[in-house]
Formats: C-alpha cells, sequence, structure tokens
C-alpha cells in the first residue's frame, strides 16, 4: 500500500470515529430516558414525563452547580429532581389512581412554566442560566487515548449511561426485584394474590424511572455547562420512541436509541445533501409507528400498563 | 344535591387548589397573593379589551378541547390535536394565498376552510386506521405525528414560505373574518373575530352529534365499552376511523382563527400548545360541550391574566397554575367518585 492509500484511509478511520462519537454523544439523552421510561412502564405505569424530568432534572444541576460550585453535587440534585417529579407521577397515578397519560402531559407542562419562572427568579433571564461548572474528564488508560474516540470515554456521563444500560437489563430480568416489578406490570391482580405490594413496587419504579431521568437531564445541563428554556427540546418524546422501537428492553432501546442518534448525527454531516434534513429528523417516529404497526416486528408493551391498580374493585 | 352541582365539584376543586399552589409560588417571589390575583382578575375583566382578549385566546381552545372531547367519547385519547391543527392550518395558509388573486375573498374563505379541515381530518385518521387495522395504540402514534407535522411543515415550508420568513403570503382583508371590533367598538384593538361564532355552533354540532344521531349513540357505545358495542351490531374499527377523522376536523378549526381571523397567514409554531391545552379544557369542561365553553374561558381568561401581572411576578406563574388544575382535576376527579361510589 503506497503512502497516499494510508493516509486516505486513516481520515476516512478517523471521520468514521467522529461520526461514531457525535453518534453516542446524541444518544446519551435518549439512553437514560428510554431507560427511565422502561422501568416505569414495566412496572405498569405510563411514563411520558420524560420530557418533563429532563427539564426538572437540569436546571436542579445547573442551580446546584451555580450555588455550591461542585459539578458532582449537580447530579446528585439532578437525580433528586428528577426522583422528586417522578414521585409526584406516582402519587397521581397510584396513589389517586388517576390518568397516566394525563399526569404525564401535565408534569411535562408544568416543568415548561417552572424552569421558566425560576430562570427569572434567580437569573432573571426567560432564556438561559449562568454558566457553571461541568463534570471534569475521566483519564482511563489506553481508551482516553483513542484517536477520535477518546474523548468520548473520558466524559463521565457517557460512561455512566452504558452502566446504566447493563445495569437496568440485570435489574429487570435477574433479579427478584426485577421479576416482581414486571409482574405488577404484566398482572397486577395475580401478583397482589401472591402477597407483592404492588403499590410499593409501582412506586419503585416511577420513582427509579425518575431518577435515571434525571441523569439525563444532569448531561443536558453539564454538557452545555448551563440551563437554557426548553433545552430538553422533544428528547424525552424521542426516549420514549426509543424503549417502544426496543420493546421494553433496556438493551434493544439502548440500540434504538443510537439508530436514532445516528440519524441525528447523519443530519449533521449531511446538511441535507443525500437526505433533506426534515426526513431524517421524522425517521425515529416514523420508525416508532411502524414498530406500533407490527411493520417491523410486533411490539408488546406490558399487559398492565396504563391501567390503575384498584385493591378494593378486586377484593 | 341537585344534578347540575355534582359534575361542577371537582373542576372547582381543582382551580382553588391550582390557585392555592399559585400563591405558594407568589410567596417565593416576594409579593402578595391576593393582590396578583386581584390585579389579574381587574387587568383582564376590567375592559372591554380585556374580555376580547380572553374570548379571542378561548376560541381555538373551544376547538381543540372539542376535539379532545369527541376522542374520549369514543374511548380514544388524540394528543395529536397540536399536530392536526398545524397541518390544517398549514394548508389553510397556503391554499388561501394561493387562491388570493384568483377568487372573491369570501370563495376564498370557504376554499381554504375547507382544505384544512380535510387536511386535518386525513391526518388524524392515519392514527385511527393505524388502530383498527394494526391495534396500534393512538396515544404514542398521536405524539409521534405532532413531530412528524412540525418536520413536514418545516420541509414543505422551504417552498411555501415567504422568503426569510416562516410564514405563508399575507391574505388580502376581503378574504378575512370580520373582527367583532368593526361592529362594537370598545372590542376594537382585539383580534377576536367571526370564528368566536363558528366555536359556539362547533359546540352545538357536537352536543347534537354526540347524543342526538344514531352514529354519536354507536361512538359513546364505543367508549363505554368497545365489546358490547360490537356485540351490539356497531363496527367499532370504522368508530374509531370516523371519530379521529372528526376530531382532527375540528382541530384544524384552530387555523380558521388564527390564519383567516387574525394573522391572514399561516406561522411556524403558531399553535404553541393549543393541542395539549385542549386536553386540559376537555378535562376541566368534563367532556361536555357547555364544560368547554366554561374550560376554555377560564383557560382563555388566566393566559391573558399572565400577561397582566408579568410587572408582578413572571407571567410563566400562569403555565404552573395550567398545569396544577390539569393534575388536579384528574385527581379530583378520580376520588370525588370513588367517594361517590361507596357511598351509594
Amino acid at each position: 500500500m503506497d503512502a497516499e492509500a494510508l493516509v486516505i484511509g486513516e481520515s476516512l478511520g478517523l471521520l468514521f470515529a467522529a461520526f461514531v462519537a457525535q453518534t453516542v454523544r446524541i444518544s446519551v439523552p435518549y439512553a437514560y430516558g428510554a431507560m427511565g421510561c422502561t422501568f416505569s412502564e414495566r412496572g405498569g405505569v405510563i411514563n411520558i414525563a420524560a420530557e418533563g424530568i429532563f427539564l426538572h432534572a437540569a436546571l436542579a444541576y445547573t442551580l446546584a452547580a451555580y450555588f455550591t460550585g461542585s459539578a458532582w453535587l449537580g447530579v446528585l440534585a439532578a437525580v433528586a429532581a428528577g426522583s422528586a417529579t417522578g414521585a409526584l407521577h406516582a402519587l397521581v397515578t397510584v396513589t389517586f389512581r388517576a390518568d397516566q397519560i394525563t399526569s404525564g402531559l401535565g408534569i411535562n407542562l408544568l416543568a415548561v412554566g417552572l424552569t421558566r419562572f425560576v430562570l427569572k427568579a434567580v437569573f432573571h433571564s426567560s432564556s438561559n442560566s449562568a454558566h457553571v461548572a461541568g463534570l471534569a474528564p475521566w483519564n482511563i488508560p489506553v481508551l482516553s487515548s483513542l484517536p477520535g474516540l477518546g474523548p468520548l470515554f473520558e466524559t463521565p456521563l457517557v460512561l455512566v449511561a452504558v452502566a446504566v444500560v447493563v445495569f437496568s437489563w440485570w435489574l429487570l430480568f435477574r433479579t427478584p426485584f426485577g421479576l416482581r416489578l414486571r409482574s405488577v406490570g404484566e398482572h397486577p391482580e395475580a401478583a397482589a394474590t401472591l402477597g407483592l405490594d404492588v403499590s410499593r413496587l409501582r412506586y419503585a419504579g416511577v420513582l427509579l424511572s425518575g431518577a435515571v431521568c434525571g441523569l439525563g437531564g444532569a448531561w443536558l445541563a453539564s454538557d452545555q455547562r448551563s440551563f437554557t428554556d426548553q433545552m430538553s427540546a422533544g428528547r424525552g418524546y424521542i426516549a420514549l420512541a426509543a424503549m417502544i422501537v426496543g420493546k421494553w428492553n433496556p438493551v434493544g432501546a439502548a440500540l434504538a436509541c443510537l439508530l436514532f442518534g445516528a440519524a441525528e448525527s447523519l443530519q449533521i454531516r449531511l446538511q441535507g445533501a443525500a437526505i433533506p434534513n426534515e426526513f431524517l429528523q421524522m425517521l425515529p417516529y416514523v420508525v416508532t409507528m411502524l414498530v406500533l404497526a407490527g411493520a417491523i416486528g410486533r411490539a408488546h408493551p406490558p399487559a398492565a400498563v396504563g391501567k390503575p391498580y384498584d385493591p378494593e374493585s378486586h377484593g | 344535591m341537585k344534578r347540575w352541582i355534582g359534575p361542577l365539584v371537582p373542576p372547582l376543586i381543582a382551580v382553588f387548589a391550582a390557585l392555592l399552589v399559585g400563591a405558594g409560588f407568589i410567596l417565593t417571589v416576594g409579593q402578595d397573593p391576593i393582590a396578583v390575583y386581584g390585579a389579574m382578575a381587574s387587568g383582564v375583566f376590567g375592559s372591554a379589551y380585556g374580555w376580547g382578549q380572553v374570548l379571542f385566546k378561548a376560541t381555538p381552545l373551544v376547538f381543540s378541547g372539542l376535539a379532545v372531547v369527541l376522542g374520549f367519547r369514543a374511548g380514544l385519547f388524540n394528543i395529536g390535536a397540536e399536530g392536526q391543527a398545524m397541518m390544517g392550518s398549514f394548508v389553510m395558509g397556503v391554499t388561501g394565498a394561493w387562491l388570493a388573486p384568483r377568487l372573491p375573498g369570501i370563495a376564498v374563505m370557504g376554499v381554504a376552510s375547507a382544505a384544512g379541515i380535510a387536511t386535518g381530518a386525513a391526518y388524524a385518521a392515519i392514527p385511527g386506521v393505524l388502530k383498527a387495522r394494526f391495534g396500534a395504540h393512538e396515544v404514542i402514534n398521536t405524539i409521534m405525528l405532532n413531530f412528524v407535522a412540525a418536520a413536514l411543515i418545516n420541509y414543505f415550508g422551504h417552498a411555501a414560505f415567504v422568503h426569510e420568513t416562516v410564514h405563508t403570503p399575507e391574505l388580502p382583508p376581503a378574504a378575512m373574518l370580520t373582527r367583532l371590533g368593526a361592529w362594537w367598538p370598545p372590542l376594537q384593538g382585539s383580534p377576536v373575530n367571526l370564528s368566536l361564532g363558528l366555536a359556539a355552533l362547533a359546540c352545538v354540532v357536537v352536543g347534537l352529534l354526540l347524543w342526538r344521531t344514531p352514529f354519536g349513540y354507536e361512538l359513546r357505545a364505543t367508549g363505554m365499552n368497545p365489546g358490547a358495542a360490537e356485540y351490539g351490531g356497531t363496527r367499532v374499527p370504522a368508530v374509531w376511523v370516523k371519530t379521529m377523522a372528526l376530531s382532527g376536523a375540528l382541530s384544524a378549526l384552530v387555523g380558521v382563527n388564527f390564519v383567516l381571523g387574525y394573522k391572514g397567514y399561516f406561522e411556524s409554531g403558531f399553535t404553541s400548545g393549543v393541542g395539549f391545552l385542549g386536553i386540559a379544557v376537555a378535562l376541566l369542561g368534563r367532556t361536555h360541550p357547555i364544560g368547554i365553553v366554561l374550560a376554555a374561558f377560564f383557560f382563555g381568561a388566566l393566559s391573558q391574566g399572565g400577561l397582566v401581572i408579568n410587572s408582578l411576578v413572571p407571567k410563566e406563574l400562569v403555565d404552573i397554575l395550567q398545569a396544577i388544575v390539569i393534575l388536579m382535576a384528574i385527581v379530583s376527579h378520580e376520588t370525588v367518585e370513588r367517594w361517590m361510589r361507596k357511598r351509594s
């Protein structure tokens, strides 16, 4: 091979590495959101509130990092805010047994208003917060020095996302808790007969959902190092779509997140040159509709998802 | 208890609870809740202009509220009123702008509305067909289609929008609905227009359709128990598709108020949540046309109220109030129902 071919080969390799790196970075918030939604829905509670949880958590990260100067306290605050939002969703849907979809929509509307309100009250701006600290890169031997991909392995919340995907799969499919959570999502009456506390398990699923989605919010704010109005920008709904395309399985959902991330990365790279940008934009939504219609393998949601569990009506 | 008092209890609890939570937020920014709410009420209802603004803001909410109600009554949750309103209004704007130099104003309005309504209906029929044919859940599909609508409008907007804007060409005044201010001068300055009458008409038509026609009976039967309706001879999948189409048609009427009654053009992003607020209106209005009118008026007043108090409290207080009303409406509805069941 002559030197020129080698140079071309190397630059193509770097181009590909850059594409992969960008795809992964775009997929990170989707992955947190999709894992979060999966916990909730596997327990039988529809969670379309990832969008709102992202906003609450991103703002919490920003506030904590702003007032304490510590990015990791920001992450902690984001997880707390996500869990608190999850608790609100659980209170409305599990304790009061009100409609799960409406509760999610209400929370999403609340988040837009609440974050703007706080933004104005604290930062006196209707569009963005002050600049805050981001997470310091981790220096991991070998991986950090990979050409093109190194920065990816240095970003803490990217690595945490990978860990969360593996953890989610393990928790749902390899632990007694996961089995119990799935059973109250499939058949709460049967689960209750076996002595499981349906409400408590559903609370656990929704709270876990909020905490994991909260990490997604922390990613958004820490990556940008500030909070901007409506910065979730529909990502919560893409996460929901990824969960469906991944058929309520963490690994499948993670792959769907990468697919959606790749479409977006292509969009940025091609700038409409080969395919109009708008069509790449539509991809996640259209793929989700095709999956729901059974065109790409049937997706079966947990059987009891969306149905409030009323112990009194089943005696 | 009188028959009409019962249904009023949960919405009133919801509104009261929201105002209470809102008072907490007002206190956090160092203001007096009573003074802020007072300023809101007098600022909104203290002038004919304020009333006009409330009615103008309530008009699209009646349309999207009715769209959601129709779905609810058939057991369908249409979260796609937003996208359907966008698609319908876009086609309304494009058709109107193309016809304006070719036809008299009244014909432009008629054809543009018809084209927009048909588009809204067709767009909403997609999730209806997907549910009827493949059993795909309409909630997810309508959410997805909201985003698809935005992308489609971006794409076709390249050709349809006036250069370097995100709106279609403006219609001449002759092709626009009369503003009520032209008849009653105190309303001048407010864009409230004849669409308000259309909204009232839509309420009556939806009421008659639901309770006075065979299709309305089938629709409600499907909503109460699809299995039983099917057994009783109703073709449930057909009801789903037709209901979604009608719901989309109602959503598209949002465009009549904005495109033909206010700006004279379609503008990207003008719907700004009208479809989602339609859900709030439907819930607070207890899925009844009369309730829709009251709830739309309430939310219209609230959003006008936000502008009035912006100097005292961030106007986003109103968004928070709206969200709490939604959450409290479903909670109080569920709780009151359970309490009534227990008592009987």
